[in-house]
């Protein structure tokens, strides 16, 4: 499969996604999953319109994108975290 | 790492408010009035939780994490507010859903992504319903100083790390 680039991204791109970021990280690595990740800003997300493969946000997004979009809050509150990381390492092993 | 604020003139006990906004006021405004930050963070604080809300719903007592720009913080610090009466804030992540909100972690950060660990030793402490509650139920500034600066390993950042 091809590496997959996946944007993590929060309102201000400096707490939530930082969290986020790391957990995907970690996860990748576990699963011996090469992933490129990129942390931003959500207003940042139309510059990746091109590149990305997911999105992956804390932040609420009514926009349609060309790539499948990951709501992350669960990585912060711990509750249902499971669910959402099968959601992720599902994507990228497709 | 050696310059975050955390002691007791950062933690509010018993704020009084009825809406989201006067709560990130209030402790905003204490920030600017400590020198923390600059006059622009509280507007830019309000904004942010309007466009991007930060409620978090956690086993136990809901926080909310309001946060903001680098450029307007001049040190980073952590401010801790318990609510008197919980206030409903949006939840991360959706736009109308809230959640009864009764402890504010306000974050003010200098630097873009270089808070990791303390970050994520945060996020434990929202899934520690425990120690939640001992923070929404302590009377003591110094005893709130105390058991965070434990559970967020403060002396190991006081200390040089990283």
């Amino acid at each position: 499969m091809a590496k997959k680039t996946v944007l993590v991204a929060c309102g201000a791109g400096i707490a939530t996604s930082t969290i986020v970021n790391s957990a995907i990280e970690e996860m990748a690595k576990e699963h011996n999953i090469d992933v490129n990740l990129v942390q931003i800003k959500i207003a940042e997300v139309n510059s990746y319109l091109d590149t990305a493969d997911l999105l992956v946000t804390t932040a609420m997004t009514k926009t349609e994108y060309p790539f499948p979009v990951i709501n992350a809050r669960n990585f912060l509150t711990g509750i249902g975290i499971e669910d959402t990381k099968k959601q992720i390492l599902d994507e990228l092993k497709k | 790492m050696s310059d975050l604020i955390f002691d007791e003139s950062v933690i509010l006990l018993d704020v009084e408010a009825d809406t989201k906004e006067s709560v990130l006021e209030i402790v905003a405004k204490n920030l600017v009035d400590k020198g923390l930050v600059k006059e622009s963070f509280i507007p830019a604080i309000l904004k942010r939780e309007s466009e991007f809300a930060t409620g978090l719903p956690t086993a136990g007592v809901s926080v909310a994490i309001p946060h903001t720009d680098v450029e307007h913080v001049n040190q980073k610090t952590i401010s801790v507010a318990v609510l008197k009466q919980p206030v409903d804030f949006v939840i991360m992540g959706d736009d109308q859903e809230t959640t009864p909100v009764q402890i504010i972690f306000m974050l003010a950060m200098n630097e873009a992504h270089s808070q990791l660990t303390l970050l994520q030793k945060l996020m434990q402490i929202f899934q520690d319903e425990q120690t939640l509650t001992t923070i929404a139920n302590e009377t003591s500034k110094t005893n709130i100083k105390k058991l965070l600066e434990e559970k967020l390993d403060l002396a190991a950042y006081e200390g040089g790390e990283r």
